[in-house]
């Protein structure tokens, strides 16, 4: 039973920070119609600076300036970059950001090296909150659940609530009409990717100290994001978030059990092989769950994508 | 191997046109028959091994890509299947001595290909666009993570190994020696290329084109653009396949690194850099990229970096590709004043080039001084020593940039009239 | 056509890959390795290590045979079995006859299986597999070769280390197993159950898991195991990142017991483990730089840390393998001899740097040396890793360790010349 409450809290971790990203891709993607995969690179390049500013500033001053940072650069290459391909079709815009992924895990690299960056917790937060059990949960993880919370309050607030928000959403639907209402559509469009890449930015912040700051982390983050909003319904802010929570409790339950598949074909019947080494099924025999969690989430997608090609929230067929 | 655009040569049926549409073939027939004459290195004939590999399989991505206007995340799997597949073929010939020659193991590689293409592209092919990419996507990182899982047949992370001398001797040939196996990738490079060449003239070939561009207008004039796909989608399976299967006879193993996300964001890249637009654009892309990756990599550890750039580039001032650039001049050709061109080229090109070697100068130097023992001071650049911790070489590399740079921008306009 | 032109001034480049001048009064060393990409650091400090030991313990002292010097000539094999290939290729075109190696044993059995077939169909042109890394326990049973040596202690020697460790102390009664999931992990799964059962039948091993490589996130989960299970020691191979997460994660999670590890030290991980890891990541290993075990060993590794104050040395085994080929070819006299220099190093006893001595088994050509149990600690240590305050500590020695561990290797042997 404790077991069961700490994954609880650990994928809701997990999970939020995977919406973190989410959230801004959806918007992006609700916006332009493309699927930004340079996202979880700005995803890293927060953790990046992050790390860069704590070390003369502080953790808080990492929190505070390096998300609006990527937001600048972010909204930079919408303008210069993505702007220009555009004209060009969708794929060339896909492409276009897949090669702006590789090429910012090149700089980050040609800047920061290859290595593991000490990027720490600070030390305030650096103790274990309260345990369940044995097991201690840091007071740093519990802060990361509620600011990320708060992010999702704010912008649900400013998207429902606030004259801006609604321009925004005209806009997504109706740009023509919005433009001849008089509002700068491409200036909003740049805006919504500045924020969109902030907020993947903080979610960097957050996560560089807990789950490593390596020029990696975008590569290992990357593709997930995308299976989330797949799942959840391309350009669903609701979606994300559901679809975060899903796939976060699910590799965490995976991680956490120890669920053999001997059992499974024992069920149907089968009985384990004489000689191991010598059976082709020797390597379902010995499989157990958690060596297949981090694909759970792809084989979820595929099946979402065949039997309800436009999500679980998606309205419109992608 | 071609210089046909896609577009033309529709209709040809004069004699004339045939020898004019067959003559790339016979040059690049007569080309790779040559090469192994002219380079006798081990070395550099395993490099043309790769490059023929790179093209076959840069092609059949074309077929989905640029043909079918499908973007696939997830190529690789089948050419690592099907190379996978071989090399269970090989070994089996070694266990049980099987009077087959290596020649036709390409076929096997092809239709084991071709039998999971089936399988996937039936439900994949359904929808394009994003549902398309995105389940290739997850098929691209199911397989690879089953290729570390199912060691039965993926052999885990050390792959799969055989040995290709086993097979029944071919008129006394047993694939001993490089140059030996060099002919081999050739004819089947040849051959699958003109196939290729051939489908993408016939109805189903003309028709993904249609599927490509206007999918619902395709479906009125009563062809199904489901299947339209489907056809396409096997059709790149097999040549990926026959692809694989030619990794395995050229380096004998297969590892999880052929199949792989990596390997597959790399077709697309050199499919792209090529030029989607023609059929010989994945070649130019396969050619330029496998010389970049071989030769670059030997001169610099920022290899990787200056070729994310070129892409990025290509991408933002070239969608078309090499291959686009390229036929942009076919007018200009046509009419016989490409000799106008030469002045604004030597303008803007030279510039830009030097502009951008003077950036690459920069990074190296920058690179050098913050990761070269202490006390080693000299390097090497562009054949030139010097010592990388004074303040000259600097202010060269940073003016020869910028100044390439400026006149290249400068002179920009010039040539686009 | 304009294609065909880029074909062969591509194989201009290439052929110049092949030519480089094969009479040198250098005796070279090809050393074959990621260069660029993730792994580009383990590749750069390993060349710098070889590097060194080559000026250090053979050029400065007059070279081998009168005079002749060691040159090192890197190669980036981008940490792809098929780059790995081709640079061999090029290693040998070049007239190289030895070969260092080390990062990821699938890439190791690769190059054996190469080596071995090179060496049968080229007699004229063989090349030594020096391996300094690769710890694959096949590597010198089902899977050897004549030409491969191996200085590195391998996951069976090492973990046979750590179970004599923790079986020495007796209130441990419960271990978890944590590793990724491939070759490499699964060796240390057995050799560790194995080992465990022999030496103490009572204790239990509470959990054993198997991660996807790379591919895990967020490791709280097997954390929370860790602590859940009530373990009192762990026992994990993991590297890199996938280090980090387990041991990060099951000190967050509570854990306070030791951390038996194989690699996790330097290259980040020591800084950033930082206080939370003191006394709790052990590291096991051959040869220790603290406390240094002779004035030689301190001044060599003061050298190098002058030298390259961003690496560490990390593979202190490279200085054996540097001095022990250097005696092999001076008693041989010939560097060309392949054959003569592996007979000579069969057998072989040394007296290393690092202390104790290294022997080189003949039946599978593993060295046999001193095993230390190293700690992470700020206390008493010499040489600190990452530019921190952190380093290991040897706490316990096993001298000559599983000196009469069974092997099942048979390998061929090519005539005693």
């Amino acid at each position: 039973m404790d077991l069961v409450a700490i994954n609880l809290i650990d994928g809701l971790f997990y999970g939020l920070l995977l919406f973190m990203l989410s959230a801004g891709l959806t918007l992006i993607f609700s916006m332009m119609g493309i699927l930004n995969f340079a996202h979880a690179s700005f995803y890293m390049l927060g953790a990046y600076f992050a790390y860069q500013i704590s070390l003369y500033l502080g953790f808080w001053a990492g929190l505070l300036i390096a998300p609006p940072l990527v937001g600048v650069l972010g909204a930079l290459i919408e303008r210069y970059g993505l702007r220009r391909v555009h004209q060009f079709g969708h794929v060339p815009e896909l492409v276009f950001t897949f090669g702006l992924a590789w090429l910012i895990e090149e700089v980050v690299k040609f800047i920061w090296g290859n290595n593991m960056m000490a990027y720490q917790e600070p030390e305030i937060l650096k103790f274990a909150l309260f345990h369940i059990g044995s097991n201690s949960i840091q007071a740093y993880k519990v802060f990361m659940i509620f600011t990320s919370m708060a992010i999702f309050i704010g912008l649900l607030f400013i998207l429902t609530r606030t004259r801006i928000g609604l321009i925004i959403q005209a806009a997504l639907s109706y740009p023509k009409t919005v433009e001849a209402l008089g509002h700068n559509v491409p200036l909003i469009f740049m805006g919504v990717f500045g924020v969109g890449t902030a907020l993947a930015g903080v979610a960097g912040v957050l996560a560089g100290p807990s789950l490593g700051t390596f020029p990696g982390m975008a590569v290992v983050l990357g593709s997930i994001v995308f299976v989330t909003i797949v799942i959840g319904g391309l350009g669903s802010l609701w979606g994300a978030l559901i679809a975060s929570l899903l796939i976060g409790w699910m590799t965490t339950a995976a991680a956490s059990s120890s669920f053999q598949f001997a059992t499974l074909l024992e069920f149907f019947g089968m009985t384990p092989p004489a000689d191991l080494d010598e059976s082709y099924l020797r390597d379902l025999w010995t499989l157990s769950l958690p060596q297949i969690g981090p694909i759970l989430p792809y084989i979820f997608m595929i099946l979402i994508l065949v039997l309800r090609p436009y999500g679980l929230f998606g309205k419109r067929d992608a | 191997m071609t210089g046909i655009p896609d577009s033309s040569s529709a209709v040809s049926p004069a004699n004339g046109n045939a020898l004019r549409s067959s003559l790339p073939w016979i040059v690049a027939v007569v080309v790779l028959l040559v090469l192994p004459q002219v380079f006798q290195a081990n070395s550099a004939i395993t490099i043309l091994n790769q490059m023929m590999i790179t093209i076959i399989f840069a092609l059949s991505y074309n077929m989905l890509l640029g043909q079918g206007g499908m973007l696939s995340f997830g190529h690789a799997v089948y050419m690592g299947v099907g190379g996978f597949f071989c090399m269970h073929v090989m070994n089996l010939v070694e266990a049980n001595e099987l009077p087959i020659w290596l020649h036709v193991l390409p076929i096997f590689g092809g239709l084991f290909s071709l039998g999971l293409a089936t399988i996937v592209g039936s439900f994949s092919t359904r929808k394009a666009g994003t549902v398309f990419a995105m389940i290739s996507l997850g098929i691209g990182e199911l397989v690879a993570a089953c290729s570390l899982i199912i060691i039965v047949f993926f052999g885990g992370e050390e792959g799969i190994s055989g040995d290709r001398t086993y097979f029944k001797p071919f008129f006394g040939v047993k694939f001993l020696q490089q140059n030996e196996v060099y002919y081999l990738i050739a004819f089947w490079t040849i051959v699958s290329a003109l196939l290729m060449y051939l489908f993408s003239r016939t109805p189903v070939g003309r028709m993904a084109n249609a599927v490509r561009d206007n999918p619902e207008r395709a479906e009125f004039l009563g062809y199904s653009a489901r299947w339209v796909r489907y056809f396409s989608f096997c059709g790149a399976g097999f040549f990926a396949g026959i692809a694989g299967a030619l990794v395995a006879i050229n380096f004998e193993i297969l590892t999880e690194t052929d199949l792989n996300l990596g390997k597959s964001g790399m077709i697309l890249l050199i499919t792209f850099l090529g030029g989607t637009g023609f059929f010989f654009g994945p070649i130019i892309g396969a050619i330029v990229f496998t010389l970049l990756q071989s030769v670059l990599s030997l001169q610099t550890e920022l290899w990787q970096l200056y070729v994310g750039a070129l892409f990025v580039a290509t991408v933002m001032f070239f969608p078309g590709g090499l291959a686009g650039l390229l036929m942009m001049h076919q007018p200009a050709m046509r009419l016989g004043n490409l000799g106008l061109l030469v002045v604004p080229y030597v303008n803007t090109l030279i510039p830009a080039a030097i502009g951008a070697l003077g950036l690459a100068g920069l990074m190296e130097m920058l690179f050098h001084v913050r990761h070269a023992a202490v006390g080693d001071i000299e390097m090497r650049l562009f054949w030139i020593t010097f010592d990388s911790h004074t303040i000259l070489p600097w202010v060269i590399a940073i003016a020869t940039m910028i100044t390439g740079f400026w006149l290249a921008y400068r002179n920009a306009p010039k040539l686009r009239e | 056509m304009r294609n065909t032109i880029g074909l062969a001034v591509s194989a201009v480049l290439a052929l110049s890959l092949g030519t480089t001048a094969a009479f040198a009064e250098t005796i070279k060393i090809a050393y074959i390795e990621p260069l660029s990409g993730p792994f580009a650091t383990n590749g750069n400090t390993g060349l710098a290590e070889w590097q060194y030991a080559a000026e250090r313990l053979v050029n400065e002292k007059g070279g081998v045979l009168d005079g002749m010097k060691f040159e090192i000539v890197p190669f980036d094999n981008k940490l792809d079995s098929k780059e790995a290939l081709i640079a061999l290729q090029v290693a040998i075109d070049q007239g190289i006859h030895y070969f260092a190696h080390g990062l990821s044993s699938g890439i190791g059995h690769a190059l054996t299986a190469a080596v071995t077939k090179n060496n049968a169909r080229n007699p004229e042109n063989r090349i030594l597999y020096l391996n300094y890394s690769a710890e694959d326990p096949a590597l010198v049973n089902d899977a050897c070769s004549f030409w491969h040596f191996r200085w590195d202690a391998d996951v069976d020697i090492r973990l046979d280390a750590i179970t004599d460790a923790i079986a020495q102390q007796q209130d441990i009664k419960k271990v978890f197993l944590i590793n990724q999931d491939y070759s490499f992990g699964k060796a240390i799964v057995a050799a560790a159950e194995r080992g465990l059962a022999a030496k103490r039948p009572d204790i239990e091993i509470v959990g054993n898991e198997l991660h996807p490589i790379g591919k895990v996130k967020d490791f709280t989960p097997y954390g929370r195991k860790i602590v859940a299970s009530g373990a009192q020691a762990v026992i994990t191979g993991n590297w890199g990142p996938d280090m980090i997460g387990v041991g990060k994660s099951a000190i967050d999670a509570g854990y306070d017991g030791p951390i038996y590890t194989i690699s996790a030290a330097s290259l980040g991980i020591t800084r950033t483990f930082g206080a939370a890891g003191k006394d709790k990541i052990h590291v096991v290993s051959e040869g220790h730089l603290n406390p240094p075990a002779s004035e030689r060993a301190k001044e060599y590794t003061a050298g190098f840390e002058a030298k390259y104050p961003d690496y560490d040395i990390i593979q202190p085994r490279i200085a054996n393998a540097v001095e022990m080929l250097a005696r092999a070819i001076e008693e041989v006299g010939s560097a060309e001899d392949v054959v003569s220099v592996a007979y000579k190093l069969e057998g072989m006893e040394h007296d290393s740097i690092w202390g104790g001595k290294v022997y080189i088994r003949p039946d599978n050509h593993q060295a046999i040396q001193d095993i230390h149990d190293q700690v992470h600690t700020d206390e008493g240590i010499t040489f600190p890793l990452d530019n921190s305050e952190y380093g290991t500590i040897s706490r316990n020695v096993i001298k000559m360790a599983s000196m009469d561990a069974p092997t099942t290797c048979k390998m061929e042997r090519p005539e005693r010349p």
